[in-house]
Formats: structure tokens, sequence, C-alpha cells
């Protein structure tokens, strides 16, 4: 899984440079979401820009970042998904439990 | 008018590394269709995730058997029906108990199939002599 990973306004900027999420990368992903939770950056935006596909596995990963986040009292948001990207966070109403920012601007300014 | 005969059939090692070349067969034929006046983007899309699922099951459940063991795909398109079929060697299960997804309280798994049954048209899951067969059909 080819990421990148900046400290921005008190963030954790995840920028995943993949063009695809599924079972082959996605395990990585969580492992690196949590490893980054316990480590004590529980406030996390993850940068979609660049991801085309998504599967359920990928879903998956961010809901468990999210939640692990949230027990931390922390907080993991999405912005900048493709139009096809969101359609599946619609599809399993996941766009109701991420906030889901069209980019890292309006994530800065709402999550402030 | 009707789309000429296409068929697909593809083996593959019970290794995550091919889902992007199964999920892109998907993509690439939804993208050549000859005759498709419904939104192709969205159809390559749903292709793509929904062989990406199927084979993720697939290899998930041969990889806890036998590890060396490979997956089957075929892919066929006749008179507007794309029929895909993933062969599994596992010990199968039962399509009907798998429950929709609890979206108040959304879980990290369980996702995949719920995929494949709302975007496709019919989906089983047959128990046969040497494998199982998860037939997939969408109407084009």
């Amino acid at each position: 899984m080819k990421l990148k990973l900046e400290k921005m306004n008190g963030y954790s900027v995840i920028y995943i440079q993949e063009e695809r999420i599924d079972a082959h990368n996605s395990g990585e992903l969580k492992e690196y979401i949590l490893h980054m939770i316990e480590h004590g950056e529980v406030n996390i935006i993850v940068q979609l820009e660049g991801v085309r596909f998504i599967d359920s596995s990928g879903l998956g990963a961010l809901l468990s970042g999210y939640k692990n986040a949230a027990a931390k009292s922390g907080k993991l948001a999405l912005a900048s998904c493709k139009q096809q990207v969101l359609s599946m966070f619609e599809l399993t109403r996941l766009n109701r439990v991420f906030e889901i920012y069209t980019d890292l601007n309006e994530a800065f300014e709402n999550e402030a | 008018m009707c789309n000429s005969v296409l068929q697909v059939d593809v083996i593959i090692p019970t290794q995550t590394k091919y889902l992007d070349l199964i999920g892109s067969i998907g993509e690439h034929i939804a993208k050549d269709l000859d005759d498709f006046s419904g939104d192709r983007e969205a159809l390559a899309y749903h292709l793509n995730l929904v062989l990406t699922e199927a084979t993720t099951n697939a290899i998930k459940h041969a990889t806890l058997m036998t590890p060396k063991d490979t997956v089957r795909i075929t892919i066929h398109i006749q008179d507007n029906e794309l029929n895909i079929k993933v062969y599994d060697h596992g010990q199968g299960f039962d399509l009907e108990t798998i429950p929709l997804p609890d979206f108040d309280q959304p879980k990290e798994s369980g996702m995949g199939l719920y995929f494949i049954r709302t975007l496709m048209d019919s989906v089983t899951y047959t128990k046969q002599s040497d494998c199982n067969v998860l037939e997939i059909i969408k109407y084009l």
C-alpha cells in the first residue's frame, strides 16, 4: 500500500497513493491506521483523491480506523472522494458514519 | 440489438494480487460492450467490484483449505445476459443464510455479498461434486 503521511493543522493526513483499495492491500491500510492510533495519532483525515476503486474490504479498513479513533476520542474523516468511490459509501450507508469532505480545506474548516 | 457472444475463462492462483486483473477484465468488458444504453462507467465499476468481491470470497475459502489451489472465473455474454461464474473448492456456504448488513451498526465485514446481490440481477451458489459455483447474472 503506497501512501504518504503529513501532519497538517493538528491532523494526520493520509494520502492514499493507490488507484485501487481491495483485499490485496486493505489489510495493510487497516494495520497502518491502527498503528497510528496506538501511537496517539487519533485525528486522521484520509485523502482519497487518487483512489478510483474501493471494495468492501477497503470500506472495512476505513471503518475499523473510524471506530478505533472514536474509541480514543479521536476522529477519522475522509476527503476528496471520486464519485464512484463515494457511491460505495452511499450504498452501504457509511456516508452517515463518516464525515466526507470535498477537499482538505473543507475538512480543516469543519473539523476545527 | 444483441451483443455478440463473448466468453472469457480465467484460472488464477489463490492470491489477492490477481484481484486487479480480474476486476479489470470486467471493467474492460463493460466499456467495450457493443450495445449498451445504460451508464457504462457505472456498469464498469460494478463489474469490477462484483468480480473482485466474488474472487476474494473464493480465494479466502480456498486458502483456508488448500493454499495451492486455484480459482476459476468465467464470464459469458450472450443475448444481453452477462453471466459470471466463480468456482471455489472450499467447504461452501448457504447463500440464503447470509444476512443483510446492519446499516445502523455497521461491521467491517459482510458487505461483499451485499454488493453482489444489490448490483446484479440474480445470484446463486450451488455445491457440485468437486467444487462450488457462485453464479451471477446481470441483464444488459
